[in-house]
């Protein structure tokens, strides 16, 4: 790994400027993840008095869990419906952006700015606009003859969150859609016009795959947001429900741990989450890699 | 270019306005029941223009707060966000542009042992480690306390590498000229490193207080004792309860929300800066 | 003031690259030694070895009496002129002169004089209130330079500082480095890949290749009698001209490179040797073909190709001679324009 050319001689300097960190992170991330792991490894029984090791049994379990096989699909539909809407409107948003020449920091500046709201508001918001009895959108779904109720229908719970995690992640794509686009040079679409390209073809044949490592990165980034950064969400709303039909992964591991109080299954569950997230994290670096090499 | 195409500037401008509703209509419809009196929301559906019942509701809820939930006045929850994302954010700041110092200009043995110490932390989000951190800082006695609020969530690899990479752009004459002109180890991190972050600190700053401000997991877990609640997990309890006063509610939702939209707002250029770098 | 000598100095990077392959030099005291040769030839690191921005993997160096190996640059008593200028973007140019006496505990009342007397000198009085950023490049050179004056150094060492300048600026700069160095008379080694900057500015020239030396002298010493084949080509523009003897031998050499020194089996001619009329005394004649004509104003390039050979051979001539481009040209040369070398060595035979 790099430094510079020319370093400071230190001998104790350096250590010194990275105590805080490196104390910070031993004691409130490598502690609790090892915690984790050993916890994972380990049942109590239904008193907490008694601790025994049972290898990899808790994670066993798991998978024959229907309620943790549903929770993976109900993250899978979550994370796939969230990054599909929010990416799509924003994309849409960003090149119609880029059009403009005197309009244009306007619109940006009225499209950022959700990016500010927390993910647990978002969800108050949505929750309260789609609320069953005083909610504008119910009250108009009604006279189209659809009675929208998510606290009975686990389909409309999940849109609802859908909605308001895609609502919240808009401005973040829109932002990286739109820095991309602008590093699209311009003499390129100036070449497939004159080619004879229509403004569709243009951006389907030659704007859309220069934006590709852009889209790919802000596939990988939505879904991180979709399964971890949204707890807030759920929390805030469904609290998983109805019928567990939002009870994402990482917020059963919460409500398992903190609320059923069954720590070895909630710890494998915690191993299983980080497992994702260095898959993710690997994939993400991969592509950071490659768009160096360009 | 000569474009022929009447109609798509018209058509462009038609989405960008629908965006823009979409994206506006949660906060808009927010600020118009928090003006609303408390019988309006029993009578079915809420009226789409503000009532006059603003400047009430929200004076009770920033001196009294919703007692029945059990949330404290919006006055101190929102000093309490203020408290822990300052904290955060400062703290971040000043162990990341440390630990980029020493591992950017310096070399000695672990260097690349304790960067890959830190970049673990990127994988180890707080969502999936919550109980056996909750548990350390239990033992720490640090629940209810803006230390415990803080504290575990201030190492940042994030920030690390946005400094490390910005380090590394600064032009190798830099450090040498200083060198040649006398300048120890901390001499150039005082006079020149750090007058040359400022910008990076700025937008890293912005980044950083959106962050601490919107943090709920964690001080859901940690706080027990009401003097400690923070806005946006404040307003979770408000929800949880069984008939929501939803015109107080949404005053405090329309305050949690302020105070970080408005850093987006008037800070737009540094916020843009600090997220695309961030993520680089 | 003083002088700088460096006495077998070897840089090795690690895996063995060797940069610097052992120098000897002795600069004397306000000297004025120019470090030359192409990139990669090892004289930045040279230069920088002497700064104390690398360190010395062999060898000994010294400044004045002192063996300053293991010193930092801060004590070594040196002031850079840096290509890039390194001037630090956030100071004002009066802080940027006043920083490193600042370090090193200069009172205030010092610190003002000397940045006047340097602004002065280098007229950017006007500047001191601006920063780096508001200057152009020509100015930005003399901050750096002033960055170096004021510190009123034992030596001071310049890295191509003028390669980020236009050609005109360059030329203008050339010279008030070169005045400005001989009003001081401070010891100075600068490095640079222009031979033309090299020859203008030196009272010494060190000719760099691959990390060794390859000749030391004054221009003229070098330009009339370079020592390797290396030198021939690196100094002179443009390069001058090989010719192997015995071509020169099969085309009639009339006895005339019968006392050529031991071991020459190639000469080299420069191309302002060739000449396209007779000249008095014996010479030697030689064919040609012309490829291309170059006008440069007050003199031309006559691209060649020497007869029977398809070796390509430059000459220089004054004004704009009559010739077209397919044309046969004959030219002539004289004993005492050759220049005998050894092709296997590299070396120069004699004379």
């Amino acid at each position: 790994m790099q430094t510079k050319r020319m370093t400071f001689p230190g001998h104790w300097l350096p250590y010194a400027l990275l105590a805080p960190q490196v104390i910070i992170t031993l004691i409130f991330f490598i502690w609790p993840a090892g915690q984790a792991l050993y916890q994972s490894l380990l049942r109590e029984d239904a008193f907490g008095i008694k601790t025994t090791f049972v290898g990899l049994e808790n994670f066993a379990r798991l998978f024959r869990d229907g309620d943790y096989l549903n929770s993976l699909s109900v993250t899978a539909v979550f994370a796939v419906g969230t990054t599909l809407i929010s990416m799509g409107l924003a994309l849409l948003m960003a090149t119609t952006v880029n059009r403009m020449i005197r309009s244009r920091s306007t619109y940006t500046t009225l499209l950022v700015w959700p990016y500010a709201i927390a993910p647990a508001i978002a969800g108050v918001l949505w929750w309260f606009i789609f609320n069953p009895s005083i909610g504008i959108v119910p009250y108009l779904l009604d006279m189209v003859g659809y009675r929208w109720n998510h606290r009975t229908s686990g389909n409309d719970a999940m849109m609802l969150v859908i909605f308001a995690a895609a609502w919240k992640q808009i401005s973040y794509n829109f932002l990286f859609f739109l820095a991309g686009l602008q590093s699209i040079p311009q003499s390129l679409i100036e070449a497939a016009a004159i080619d004879g390209a229509s403004p569709l073809k243009r951006f389907w044949t030659v704007v859309f795959p220069l934006l590709s490592p852009t889209t790919f990165f802000l596939l990988v980034v939505n879904v991180v947001y979709a399964m971890f950064d949204t707890f807030g969400i759920i929390h805030a709303t469904t609290e998983g429900g109805p019928s567990q039909a939002t009870n994402t992964l990482v917020y059963k591991v919460y409500a398992d741990g903190f609320v059923g109080l069954n720590l070895g299954s909630s710890a494998a569950q915690s191993v299983i989450l980080m497992a994702i997230v260095v898959v993710l994290t690997i994939i993400q670096f991969r592509f950071i890699e490659r768009r160096v090499n360009y | 270019m000569v474009e022929n195409r009447p109609w798509s500037n018209f058509f462009a401008h038609t989405i960008l306005i629908l965006g823009v509703a979409l994206v506006m209509l949660p906060v808009y419809i927010a600020i118009v029941a928090s003006t609303q009196e408390p019988g309006e929301f029993l009578r079915g559906t809420l009226p789409l223009l503000p009532g006059g019942n603003g400047i009430d509701n929200y004076t009770t809820m920033w001196q009294t707060g919703i007692s029945r939930a059990g949330a404290p006045a919006a006055g101190t929850m929102l000093l309490n966000s203020v408290i822990m994302a300052l904290a955060i954010t400062i703290g971040k700041l000043f162990i990341s542009i440390l630990s980029a110092f020493a591992i950017v200009y310096f070399r000695f043995r672990f260097r690349v042992f304790f960067f890959w110490l830190i970049f673990i932390t990127l994988m180890l989000p707080v969502e999936v480690r919550i109980l056996p951190t909750y548990q350390v800082v239990a033992d720490l006695g640090m629940l209810n306390s803006f230390a415990g609020l803080s504290i575990p969530l201030i190492a940042s690899a994030t920030a690390t590498f946005l400094f490390r990479q910005f380090f590394m752009t600064v032009p190798e004459e830099m450090l040498e000229a200083a060198r040649v002109d006398g300048a120890g180890p901390l001499k150039f991190f005082k006079d020149i490193l750090l007058p040359l972050s400022t910008t990076n600190i700025a937008a890293l700053f912005v980044i950083m207080f959106i962050y601490g401000w919107n943090q709920y997991l964690w001080p859901l877990l940690i706080t027990t004792d009401a003097d400690y609640y923070t806005i946006v997990m404040g307003i979770q309890r408000m929800t949880a309860e069984e008939n929501p006063q939803w015109h107080l509610i949404m005053a405090a939702v329309v305050m949690a929300a302020l105070p970080p939209v408005l850093v987006i707002l008037f800070m737009q250029r540094l916020f843009v800066k600090g997220l695309t770098e961030t993520e680089k | 003031m003083a002088s700088i000598t460096l006495e077998g100095l070897k840089k090795t990077y690690s895996g063995d690259v060797q940069a610097v392959k052992g120098v000897d030099l002795e600069v004397h005291d306000g000297e004025f030694v120019v470090l030359v040769g192409p990139s990669g030839c090892g004289k930045s690191t040279l230069l920088r070895m002497v700064a104390g921005l690398e360190t010395i993997t062999e060898g000994t160096l010294k400044i004045g009496d002192r063996v300053v190996n293991k010193l930092e640059p801060a004590e070594r008593d040196i002031a850079m002129v840096f290509q890039n200028y390194a001037l630090y973007p956030h100071m004002t140019v009066y802080n940027n002169l006043a920083y490193g006496l600042k370090n090193r505990g200069f009172n205030k009342d010092e610190i003002e004089k000397r940045v006047q007397v340097a602004a002065e000198m280098l007229e950017i009085e006007e500047f001191l209130d601006r920063k780096p950023r508001k200057l152009s490049g020509g100015q930005r050179q003399r901050v750096a330079m002033g960055r170096a004056l004021v510190r009123e150094p034992a030596a001071f060492l310049f890295d191509e500082p003028l390669s980020n300048l236009d050609a005109k600026l360059r030329v203008q700069m050339r010279v008030e480095i070169k005045q400005l160095q001989r009003r001081l008379k401070t010891t100075s080694l600068y490095v640079t890949h222009d031979q033309l900057e090299a020859m203008t500015l030196g009272d010494r020239l060190v000719v760099l290749n691959a990390g060794q030396i390859e000749q030391v002298g004054t221009p003229m010493q070098i330009y009339a009698r370079p020592a390797t084949m290396f030198v021939a080509g690196f100094i002179g523009s443009p390069a001058m001209n090989m010719v192997p003897v015995e071509y020169l031998h099969a085309r009639g050499a009339n006895g005339l490179l019968d006392n050529l020194p031991e071991g020459t089996d190639i000469v080299g001619i420069r191309p302002d040797d060739m000449h396209l009329a007779p000249p008095a005394g014996q010479h030697l004649i030689v064919e040609s073909t012309l490829q291309l004509f170059e006008a440069a104003g007050a003199e031309s390039h006559l691209y060649v190709n020497l007869a029977d050979s398809d070796q390509p051979t430059v000459i220089r001539v004054s004004g704009q001679p009559p010739v077209a481009e397919g044309e046969t040209l004959r030219f002539y040369v004289t004993r005492d324009a050759l220049h005998p070398f050894n092709s296997t060595t590299g070396q120069r035979t004699g004379d």
